[in-house]
């Protein structure tokens, strides 16, 4: 099966498969049950995966596409995992006019990933923020929560560096 | 039911309690325009094209909005026509404008209602548009979203009528397409071929892969002898591509148009509908009287049989072991007839004309190649059967009323019920009841599994045993059917089951009819009607009378069941599942 918003290999356990499992058999039988069903299963596995979905579809008997279509309709829902380094962006007002679209596309542009995904190495994951607070510091970006601020495009290869 | 009294356009008009503003105003004969509604189906008001102003102006959506008393409503205002027309304007904003060479220019709902409306093809909201990405991945089809309207009748003809749902919206705002659980191609999801979404899409976006070219490249090879088979329902709806009302027979016409298009022989694949009975009423009394595994399912459908497949693999078994008539059309094609006039089986190129997308599918299949080549090597829809007598300048309407060929050609009017839900059945209990008896029937209509309803039964007292049979159509039924078996809840001995609602008649591959036309008309009854009718004309109603089979298997095959017969006109099925294909 391609799957074509897959970039990181599936570890879940066998623990988090039987967690999983549990939880939906209690659940399923209540109508519209299905949001209450994912986000359980994402404080599981912290993202759903096509193999979360399948197990979901599987035991419950929804359409594996419905699924997704939630999953890729509510912003709440991850289709990959966080990294290891949780690369933010702020594309608030104050840094966007200051050009932190561009440092987002450089970013893009190293790690080979988008908005939402995750290396497949599981080193870097990619997020867009609003306002981080920092609008005097703009353009901002953050690194697991560590603020880097008055960026130009060609800082951005620097500080990656850093977390390789 | 009580009827309330309402105004449109300033008219008093009466409809019973409980009907929409839209069903009210067809009642004064008012079509109020609708792109997404489908009766039943598809009742979410996403379009906005049905929108009428009520009491004094306030906006509502007539689709879904019930009629209460005293109710005032104006369907044609100037500022409605405006809105209309903006709302018009700015599906055309993402909407691939390539109309002239659009598989649907001429019927397509949105290009008609631009036309009604008068919105041309001007870049009125030029920006971001859905790209055109093409999914060729299916055997029987392509979407291409760049032509897409997201009225989401398609999602919903494949949830709620077929119980499958491998296609739904993704993703939100400007970016939602219609697609497949983690963008996968269909062709790598459970979709059973059937094509219900194509003959409900309102515009180009899906479209049956055709094999139009492949099919006018191998007649126009003179060292191929190509034959064509057409199946019993694609006499009844092909008329609807040229003109003729819903429900009109044109078997003759289509015979003279095949023999235009320049095939080498004109066949009939209702002389393999008899064929099938032969086989599977055999198999049907084998499996009775000695323990095989009941109850029989037909194996007619390749949309049902892929189902089958992947929704209920531990019922594989109870499948028939037959070949759908198009296959064993091929399949005899290529040995029987092959021999008797001295062409080699490769030499032979096997089309068929269907109402069907899954034969697309069927005829790739594994153990549907008995002579070593493909059984059938094209199968086309009746819509491209259309769009090829139109390309080769053929005036279908004049054409004067033709035979097809011998001896593939010649039929019972069993053959020719197979198109609607319940006619395969009947066909069968026709050669099954008399071969069980040794007596001949007295009335050769079983009018307990005709009609249109989703799921029917009945029981027939045969000799020394009561036969229970029932008999599904839409996948949605065959489901609930399917699930009472396992359970216990029914017994039957034989069931017929057909992909489409309402059987063949209503394929996948018909000409598409526009959602007023299919919320206001029992499209399946008008085409199955033309079956039934030929089927009471027929000289000879039952397939073990028809003689060009007798002589089949006096002079080729011996009995139904012999080796050969296995070797030619059997298969076999394999098991898959729903999520991990």
């Amino acid at each position: 099966m391609t799957c074509k918003k897959q970039g990181v290999q599936f570890s879940g356990t066998k623990e988090q498969e039987i967690a999983l499992k549990e939880m939906i058999s209690q659940l399923k039988d209540t109508k519209g049950s299905l949001m209450p069903i994912m986000q359980k299963a994402q404080d599981i596995y912290g993202y759903l995966p096509i193999e979360v979905q399948t197990i979901i579809s599987d035991e419950t008997g929804i359409p594996l596409e419905k699924i997704y279509g939630v999953a890729t309709f509510y912003a709440q829902f991850a289709l990959q995992p966080k990294g290891k380094y949780q690369v933010s962006v702020c594309l608030g007002t104050a840094c966007y006019v200051k050009g932190s679209g561009d440092i987002f596309h450089k970013i893009e542009d190293i790690l080979g990933i988008t908005n939402g995904e995750c290396t497949p190495d599981g080193k870097f994951s990619l997020d867009s923020c609003r306002c981080v607070g920092a609008c005097g510091l703009a353009p901002v970006m953050m690194v697991n929560g560590e603020v880097y601020g008055r960026l130009t495009v060609d800082d951005v290869p620097g500080i990656l560096a850093k977390y390789e | 039911m009580e009827n309330i009294t309402i105004k449109i356009n300033g008219m008093d008009v009466s409809a019973p309690a409980g009907s929409t503003i839209l069903e009210a105003a067809r009642l004064a004969q008012v079509e109020i325009p609708t792109l997404c509604f489908l009766k039943d189906t598809n009742e979410i008001a996403a379009c906005r094209l049905c929108t009428v102003e009520i009491n004094g102006g306030r906006l509502a959506a007539s689709c879904v909005y019930p009629i209460n008393p005293g109710l005032e409503v104006k369907t044609n205002t100037p500022s409605l026509r405006e809105y209309r027309k903006k709302t018009l304007q700015l599906i055309l904003s993402n909407h691939d404008r390539s109309c002239l060479s659009c598989v649907r220019s001429g019927n397509c709902e949105l290009q008609t209602l631009c036309k009604e409306m008068g919105v041309d093809a001007d870049d009125y909201f030029d920006g971001d548009k859905t790209p055109s990405v093409l999914d060729e991945s299916a055997a029987h089809m392509v979407r291409d979203n760049s032509k897409c309207i997201l009225c989401r009748r398609c999602t919903a003809v494949c949830e709620k009528v077929q119980g499958i749902g491998v296609i739904g919206p993704n993703d939100r705002g400007f970016a939602t397409f219609i697609g497949s659980a983690f963008d996968m191609g269909l062709g790598e999801t459970s979709c059973v071929s059937c094509g219900q979404c194509i003959a409900v899409c309102p515009t180009g976006a899906l479209y049956e892969k055709s094999s139009i070219d492949e099919v006018a490249a191998a007649i126009a090879d003179p060292a191929k002898h190509v034959i064509v088979q057409t199946a019993p329902s694609v006499r009844a709806a092909l008329g609807e591509e040229f003109d003729y009302p819903i429900g009109t027979n044109v078997e003759g016409k289509m015979a003279a148009a095949l023999r235009r298009l320049g095939f080498d022989k004109i066949f009939d694949t209702n002389f393999s509908a008899d064929l099938t009975i032969m086989e599977e009423a055999h198999e049907f009394i084998e499996r009775v009287q000695h323990g095989g595994v009941l109850p029989m399912i037909t194996s007619c459908s390749p949309g049902w049989v892929k189902y089958c497949e992947h929704y209920f693999p531990d019922m594989t078994e109870n499948l028939s072991s037959c070949k759908s008539p198009q296959q064993m059309f091929g399949a005899i094609a290529k040995s029987y007839y092959a021999e008797k006039m001295g062409i080699k089986p490769e030499d032979i190129v096997s089309v068929s004309i269907m109402p069907c997308t899954a034969k697309k599918f069927e005829i790739g299949r594994d153990d549907q190649d008995a002579n070593g080549v493909a059984d059938v090597d094209y199968s086309l829809t009746t819509r491209e059967l259309a769009r090829m007598i139109k390309q080769a300048g053929i005036r279908f309407n004049n054409l004067p009323d033709e035979e097809f060929d011998a001896p593939l050609g010649i039929y019972s009017g069993a053959g020719v019920i197979f198109g609607a839900t319940g006619g395969v059945m009947e066909a069968a209990l026709r050669t099954a009841v008399e071969t069980l008896t040794g007596e001949e029937l007295k009335k050769l209509d079983f009018t307990d599994v005709r009609g249109t309803e989703g799921i029917k039964e009945a029981t027939y007292h045969v000799g020394d045993m009561d036969v229970k049979v029932a008999v599904a159509s839409g996948l949605g039924n065959a489901r609930d059917l399917l699930n009472k078996v396992k359970s216990g809840e029914a017994d039957y001995h034989f069931i017929e089951i057909m992909g489409c609602p309402g059987g063949c008649v209503n394929g996948g591959g018909q000409p598409q009819q526009p959602g007023y036309v299919r919320n206001t008309t029992d499209i399946r009854t008008l085409r199955a009607k033309v079956l039934y009718d030929t089927d009471a004309a027929a000289p000879i109603r039952k397939s073990h009378e028809n003689p060009a089979i007798k002589e089949l298997y006096a002079t080729y095959l011996g009995e139904p069941g012999s080796e050969k017969a296995h070797h030619l006109l059997h298969t076999s099925y394999v098991k898959r599942s729903i999520n991990n294909n």
